[in-house]
Parts: structure tokens; sequence; C-alpha cells
């Protein structure tokens, strides 16, 4: 299972970007453990300067608004 | 909104760029064509109208009719230029370009990239510490938190559509006067103790991960410039509306030279007045620079109402209040009367020049 956090303060598009996250999921059929990281100290020290974030197993994969689908895909199937 | 990709089938991948950079090249020509046509449109419009053209109200109603198209008009297009052009830049590489530069040159870098660099005020907190922890300097760090919202875009547009290229670039050179003036005071005042605890705790470990580079094709980067169009104009519009209906107000019906006693270069209170009045204030550059101009028009002084903008837009409490998790109140009173004082300073100056 991936492990998969989402970093951001709550802003709408941090909640946007969670959402995302877990359609795309259910939509390829990958079991994913998302959890919302709120802390900006987690977020700091994960290295995310702009939000929301993404990291999967534990590694950041992006930053800064709405990433892009096609994208996201790729790193959920990686 | 999503940036849902277009999911072209490999090979095909050619022929759709192609079609964006020809639909891109049709909608700039499209725009000039039109943007040309503008002031003859809204003087027909306004003649269609059952009022006299040379009444306060054919005044009021040519000056909306003319200016609300325009100015939405060049929000679009400077939006979407901004929105490919920022697909280059991101918080993440502007921190490394920042990170160990000396004070001075680091604070004039770190202004200008402030301009460029993605932004919004709900990040402000993560990227305060993220620039902080990766060894930005804290004077060098307020230079970008200063420059970041008060010279964008948006204000920037409305300032030429509206009031002209020079108060226009005016306002970009100090305002990224002051965004480097005060930084680098801020600076040299070693201030890092005044940062709230645990951020300073954060300083000590360093940030481990660098994002790997997302490939962005030329098609994602109009896509992204789409997006803020869709963002910004879609949230900015209805400000542009009702300050432009305000302005129009004013043109119509306050009568000439209103504004001199009040906000005119001889009342020398008008600038701090009008400073003090922008801080608690919480619009953006769309709502107050079509009243701004308006002002202008009526007599009020160049630097007083510079003042005002400047302080509307760069010190307002909301921003401060999220600041407040990072930093301690004595710091975001430096910061507030250090910004406060070059408002001024800018204000005063324009009063005496113009």
């Amino acid at each position: 299972m991936k492990d998969v956090k989402v970093y951001g303060p709550g802003c709408k598009r941090c909640d946007a970007t969670e959402a995302m996250v877990r359609q795309t999921a259910e939509m390829l059929g990958i079991e994913l453990q998302v959890e919302k990281v709120s802390d900006y100290a987690a977020i700091a020290m994960a290295g995310v300067v702009s939000t929301p974030g993404i990291s999967v197993d534990g590694k950041l994969v992006h930053a800064g608004g709405l990433p892009n689908a096609a994208d996201l895909e790729t790193w959920l199937q990686a | 909104m999503s940036l849902h990709a277009q999911g072209a089938p490999m090979g095909k991948q050619d022929q759709t760029s192609w079609g964006w950079h020809m639909g891109v090249v049709v909608f700039v020509v499209a725009w000039f064509l039109i943007y040309k046509q503008l002031l003859g449109f809204s003087e027909w419009l306004t003649g269609l109208l059952p009022v006299e053209r040379a009444s306060h109200a054919g005044d009021a109603l040519a000056f909306f009719l003319y200016d609300t198209p325009k100015v939405i008009m060049l929000l679009t297009l400077i939006v979407f230029a901004m929105g490919v052009v920022r697909s280059f830049f991101s918080p993440e590489k502007t921190r490394a370009m920042l990170s160990g530069k000396r004070e001075g040159a680091g604070n004039l870098m770190s202004a200008s990239l402030g301009i460029l660099t993605p932004f919004c005020s709900c990040s402000a907190v993560p990227l305060f510490i993220g620039f902080v922890s990766a060894g930005v300097p804290l004077g060098v760090t307020f230079s970008f938190l200063i420059a970041a919202p008060m010279v964008n875009e948006v204000a920037l547009v409305l300032l030429f559509g509206l009031v002209g290229w020079k108060v226009a670039v005016t306002y970009l050179v100090f305002g990224l006067g002051i965004a480097i003036v005060a930084g680098w005071i801020i600076g040299r005042l070693h201030l890092e103790d005044w940062l709230q605890d645990w951020v300073k705790d954060i300083h000590m470990g360093a940030v481990a991960t660098e994002i790997p580079d997302e490939k962005l094709t030329m098609v994602d980067r109009y896509q992204q410039g789409i997006a803020s169009v869709k963002e910004i104009v879609g949230k900015v519009w209805v400000w542009v509306v009702v300050g432009i209906s305000l302005g129009a107000l004013i043109h119509g019906y306050v009568p000439e030279n209103a504004m001199v006693k009040i906000m005119g270069s001889g009342a020398w209170w008008s600038v701090p007045v009008a400073v003090i009045m922008g801080i608690p204030m919480y619009t953006n550059a769309a709502g107050v620079i079509p009243i701004v101009e308006a002002l202008l028009d009526k007599g009020a002084a160049l630097g007083t109402v510079l003042a005002f903008m400047m302080s509307v837009i760069a010190l307002s409490l909301p921003e401060m209040l999220i600041l407040r998790k990072v930093l301690t109140f004595k710091l975001i009173a430096v910061f507030a009367g250090v910004v406060g004082s070059g408002i001024l300073a800018v204000g005063f100056l324009f009063n005496m020049i113009f």
C-alpha cells in the first residue's frame, strides 16, 4: 500500500488536491493511505515551500498548485 | 477547476502543440484588433442610450462603458502571459537561487523574483519557513514577501490602463525600491531572535528534499496561463466592475478640483492619513485603482494616492495575522514600521516632484 501525504495548511486548493489524489487512486484501483499534513513545521520540514505539496512513499513529487492529472497517475502508479 | 491535459495519443503530440501555438497567435491578433475598436464602440453604445452625452450621467456612462472592457481585456492578456512566464519559476527554484545569497545583491534579486514567482498569501507561512530554513537571510526573505504582493501584474495593468504608463513604471520602480531597502534594513537589524521559537528550531535542521523538475511542455505552460486567467480574472472582475462604477460616479458627479484641499499636494498630512487608512482596508489592486484614477482626475496629489494604494496592498492586516504564526509581535511591528516609512517617503517625494 502506498503512503501518500498531501501538505497544505487548509486552503481550498489543498482540499481539492486531496480529493484529486483519492479519486485518481480509485480510478486506477490503487490502494492508498492518504494523510493530510497541515502543521506548518511538518510542511516546512518536508521541503514544501508552496502548498499544496504531495509526497508518495516519503518522496516529494509535487509542490504548488493543483497537480497535472496525467502526472498524478504516473506518481501513483510508479 | 482542473488542469486536465488533453491526453493526446503519441504521434499526434506535435500536431496538438502546433494547434496550440496557432491558437495563441490568433488570440493575440484578435485581441489587438478588438482593443483598437473599444473607444469607438463605447462612444457608439453611449450614443444609443437615452442620456445626453454632455451631461454628468453621460460622462459617467461613457467612462464605465469604455474602461470596463478595456481593463478586463488588458488583464486577460497580461495575466495569461504572466501565467506562462511563471510556469518557468517556482518558489522551490527561487529558494534555491536565494539561499546563502549576501544581503544587498540578495535583496535586489529577491524582490525581482518576488514579481515572477507564483505566490498567494495563503502560502506565505510555508514559504517564509521554507526560505529561512534553507539559509535565505531574513532580510532577503522579507524583500521577497514585500515585493510579491505589492508589485503584481494586476496592479501594474490597472495603473497602465487607467492612469498611464508613467505612473505604472513609477509604481514598479518604487515598489521594488521599498521591498529592497526595507528588506535590507530588516536584515541589518539582525532580528533573527524575534522569530517564533519553533521556527528557529527548524532553522537548525536542514531541509531534506528537492523536487525533481516536473517536465512541462509549452502546451502545459499555455494551459497554466489559461488556468491563471480563470483564477485571477474570474476573481477580480467583480472588483474591477465595482471599482470602475465608483470611479465613474466620481468622474461624473464630483466637481473638478474637489479633492485639492483634502488630498492635494498642499495638504502634507494627507500622506500619513492615507497610509493609516490603507492598513485595515483589505481589497486588492483591482478595486482600488479605478477609484485612485478618479481621485487623481479630481485634483488629488499623485504621491498621496500612490501611498494609499501601496498601503492598502502591502500592509494588509489579514496578512500580518497570518505571519503572526512565524513572527513575534515585535518583528511584525518592525516590518510594518519599516515598510510604512518607505511608503510615506515615496508619498512625500512624489508630492514634491510632481
